[in-house]
C-alpha cells in the first residue's frame, strides 16, 4: 500500500517509491541516501506536524514534516 | 604537496586530522563548525606536507554553502584522503565513487574500524580494495590505529579516473559493493541505542533535554564555585595579598601610583572586589571570578558538542523553532552561542536562506549570553542566590522567543524544512576535549585579560582627572532614569562593546543591589555585540542588515532593561 512517509507508524517499514519534490529537495534527500528502492523504518514522529525520524541503512535522519510528506513509500 | 581530508559529516574526520597533524584543532560531532576549513602540516618521508580539513559533505554536487566550499577545494588539492565511516558503508561510498571519478589520487581511510566488531559488521578489505581499485586503510581516530599506514600509502596512491556515471548508476554500484564486501551478524540492541532513539521521541526527548540542561547548569556552578572557593580565592588572599600589601606600604598607602596599581584601601587593607587597582581587582576579576566559570562552561559545552546530542535537540525543537521563523537546525548555532557568539554566527551559514540567517544571528547576538558573559552573570549574582540568575536567563529566553516570533511575522518568506542526520552517540575523545578546552582558555587569557587590565587602568586615570564624572553626568538620564543604575555604570556599558566579561566585571566593582545587577546583566547581554561579534555580523549580514540588527538590540535593551527596573 502506497502512503506518505509521514503516515508510517512507529517501527513500521516501507520501501521508498517516489519523491514528489522539485530538484532541490530530491538532491538533498538523495545525498543522504534517501533514494527510491531503499528500505526505511520509522523511528519516531513528533507531534504537531513535527519532523519524522527514520532509519535508512545505518543512518538515522530527521526530516521536516513538509518534506517527509513528499516521500511516498510502499508499506510492507 | 596538498592533501585534502574529505568525507561525510560525523565520520571522525577532524579526529583523523588532529592525529595526522598533531596541531590543536576544533573538532565536533556535527556539521557546521568546520565551515571555514582548518589546515595543518604532516611529515611524509621526512618532508612536510600541507593537510586541509575540508568541511564534511555527502556529495560533490553541492546542496548548501558548506558543500560548495568542499567541491571547490578539490581543484587545489594534489591527493585526497577519503575518510569513510566503516559502520555505515552504504551511505559513505557514494562520495568515494564520486571522488574516484575525479582526476586526483584517492586513499580511503576506513575509520571507526574498531567499532565495526561490536556492531556485528565484517568487511572484506581485500575485496573492497579490488572493487574500488584504490588503497583502503582501516583506521581509528580514537586509538590512532592505521594512521602510520595511511601516511605511507599517500605517496603510492594513483588517480584511477573511473568512468563518469549517473546518480542512479552510482547508487546501484554502492549497493553491489556493499553486498559483496560486508557481512552483518545478528546482535542485541545495546542499551544506549535505546537511549539514542529515546532522545528524539517527544516525551522521552523532552525529559532528557530538561535533565541534560538542569544537570549542566548544576555541574557548571559546582565546578566554577569549587575552583573559586578552594583554589583561586585562597591563592589570591593568602599568597598574592601579602606581596601587594608590602608594595602598598612601599608606595605610601596612597597617591597617584598607589591608586593605579593597588587602588583604594578598605579599612587599611585590599579588597579584591572593590579596590580597583591594576594588580588587585584588575587581576582578581578576570582570573578568580571569570576564569573558573570559563573553564566549567567550556568543559560542559565541549562534552555536549562531541557526544552528538545537539542534532537530537534540533529534532525536538523543530516545531517550536518554526514559529520563530527557523527550523530545528538553528538550535545548533544557538547553543554554540553560549560558548562564543562569533563561531555561532559563522555557523548560521548552514541555514539555507538569508532570512533565516538574519533571524538566527540577530537572536543569538541579542539573547544568547556567551561564556564570558555567563561567567560574569554567575560571578555577580551567584552569591545573591540562584533565583536571580534564573531571572536573567528567563528574561533572555522570553526576549528570544518573542523577538523570533515577531521577526517571523514581519519578514517575508517561509522557513525551509529540517533535514539532518542523527549521528550515533559517541564518547567524546578525552584527548580532543582537553585540547579544545585548553585552546579556549588560552584564548580567554590572551584576549580578555589584557582588555580588562587596560580598562581598569583607563578608568583609574579618568577617575583621577575627573573626566569620568563628566561622562557619567551626561549619560545619567538614560542610565539612572531608565535603567535605575548608578551613573558610574556608564563605563561598564561602554566597555561592553569591547568585552562583555570585562564590562560585567566593572559592575562587580560598583556595589549594586541584586535588582540592579539583574538589570545590568540583562542590559549588557542584549545591548550591543562585542567588537568581534560586530565584525562577524558585518561580514555575514552586510551593512544594511547589520544596522537593522544593531538598532533592534539597542531599542530592545533599553526597553527590556527599563521594564525590569519598573517591575522588579
Amino acid at each position: 500500500m502506497e502512503k506518505a512517509l509521514t503516515e508510517l507508524k512507529n517501527n513500521e517499514c516501507g520501501i521508498i517509491a517516489t519523491i514528489q519534490g522539485g530538484r532541490g529537495v530530491t538532491d538533498r534527500l538523495n545525498a543522504l541516501g534517501i533514494i527510491p528502492g531503499k528500505k526505511v523504518t520509522n523511528i519516531s514522529s513528533s507531534p504537531f506536524h513535527g519532523p519524522v525520524t527514520i532509519q535508512v541503512d545505518r543512518t538515522k535522519i530527521a526530516i521536516g514534516y513538509g518534506m517527509a510528506e513528499k516521500i511516498i513509500v510502499l508499506a510492507e | 604537496m596538498k592533501t585534502l581530508l574529505m568525507g561525510n559529516p560525523n565520520v571522525g574526520k577532524s579526529v583523523i586530522f588532529s592525529r595526522l597533524t598533531g596541531i590543536n584543532v576544533i573538532s565536533s560531532n556535527y556539521p557546521g563548525t568546520t565551515v571555514g576549513f582548518t589546515q595543518g602540516f604532516m611529515k611524509i618521508g621526512g618532508e612536510s606536507a600541507q593537510v586541509i580539513d575540508v568541511p564534511g559533505t555527502y556529495t560533490l554536487e553541492p546542496a548548501c554553502e558548506a558543500e560548495e566550499i568542499a567541491s571547490k577545494f578539490l581543484e587545489m588539492g594534489d591527493v585526497v584522503i577519503n575518510v569513510v565511516d566503516a559502520t555505515n558503508l552504504e551511505r559513505n561510498l557514494y562520495l568515494t565513487l564520486e571522488l574516484l571519478e575525479q582526476d586526483i589520487p584517492v586513499v580511503v581511510a576506513l575509520n571507526l574500524w574498531d567499532e565495526t566488531r561490536h556492531r556485528g559488521i565484517e568487511i572484506d578489505l581485500d575485496r573492497l580494495r579490488t572493487l574500488l581499485e584504490a588503497p583502503v586503510i582501516p583506521t581509528s581516530g580514537l586509538t590512532g590505529q592505521g594512521i602510520k599506514d595511511l601516511v605511507e600509502s599517500i605517496t603510492s596512491a594513483r588517480s584511477s579516473r573511473r568512468v563518469q556515471k549517473s546518480r542512479e548508476e552510482r547508487w546501484g554500484e554502492v549497493g553491489r559493493i556493499v553486498k559483496e564486501v560486508q557481512r552483518l551478524s545478528h546482535r542485541h540492541h545495546r542499551w544506549f541505542e535505546r537511549l539514542e532513539d529515546a532522545s528524539v521521541k517527544p516525551v522521552g526527548g523532552f525529559i532528557m533535554a530538561l535533565a541534560i540542561l538542569a544537570s549542566s547548569f548544576y555541574v557548571i556552578r559546582l565546578i566554577g564555585e569549587s575552583l573559586i572557593k578552594f583554589i583561586l580565592d585562597p591563592l589570591f588572599q593568602n599568597i598574592w595579598k601579602p606581596y601587594l600589601m608590602k608594595l602598598s606600604g612601599l608606595l605610601g598607602s596612597e597617591g597617584f601610583f598607589h591608586g593605579i596599581f593597588i587602588g583604594k584601601l578598605f579599612e587599611g587593607t585590599i579588597s579584591f572586589t572593590q579596590s580597583f587597582g591594576l594588580l588587585s581587582s584588575g587581576l582578581y576579576v578576570p582570573l578568580a571570578m571569570v576564569l573558573p566559570y570559563i573553564i566549567s562552561f567550556y568543559f560542559i559545552l565541549g562534552i555536549i558538542e562531541d557526544t552528538g546530542y545537539l542534532p537530537r535537540l534540533a529534532v525536538l525543537l523543530d516545531t517550536t523553532m518554526h514559529k520563530l521563523g527557523l527550523h530545528g537546525y538553528a538550535i545548533i548555532p544557538t547553543m554554540l552561542g553560549f560558548g562564543c557568539n562569533v563561531p555561532a554566527i559563522l555557523a548560521t551559514r548552514v541555514l539555507e536562506s538569508r532570512r533565516e540567517r538574519f533571524i538566527a544571528s540577530t537572536l543569538i547576538a541579542i539573547a544568547v549570553p556567551c561564556t564570558s558573559s555567563q561567567a560574569m552573570i554567575f560571578g555577580l549574582l551567584g552569591k545573591e542566590g540562584g533565583r536571580y540568575i534564573a531571572l536573567v536567563y528567563l528574561t533572555l529566553l522570553i526576549v528570544w522567543i518573542l523577538l523570533g516570533f515577531v521577526l517571523n511575522r514581519l519578514m517575508k518568506g517561509l522557513s525551509p524544512e529540517l533535514l539532518i542526520e542523527i549521528p550515533p552517540y559517541r564518547m567524546p575523545p578525552i584527548r580532543l576535549l582537553v585540547q579544545k578546552l585548553w585552546l579556549r582558555i588560552r584564548g580567554f587569557i590572551i584576549e580578555a585579560v589584557p582588555i580588562i587590565l587596560a580598562a581598569v587602568m583607563v578608568i583609574n586615570i579618568l577617575f583621577n582627572f575627573g573626566i569620568f564624572g563628566i561622562i557619567a553626568d551626561v549619560t545619567s538620564p538614560l542610565i539612572t532614569g531608565v535603567l535605575g543604575l548608578p551613573k558610574e555604570a556608564v563605563v561598564a556599558l561602554i566597555l561592553g562593546f569591547f568585552r562583555k566579561d570585562a564590562a560585567l566585571g566593572m559592575l562587580a566593582l560598583l556595589t549594586l543591589t541584586p535588582k540592579q545587577l539583574v538589570v545590568g546583566s540583562v542590559f549588557l547581554t542584549m545591548s550591543f555585540p562585542c567588537i568581534a561579534t560586530f565584525a562577524v555580523l558585518f561580514s555575514e549580514l552586510g551593512v544594511k542588515n547589520l544596522i537593522k540588527s544593531v538598532a533592534l538590540m539597542i531599542t530592545l535593551a533599553f526597553s527590556v532593561g527599563g521594564l525590569l527596573n519598573l517591575i522588579l
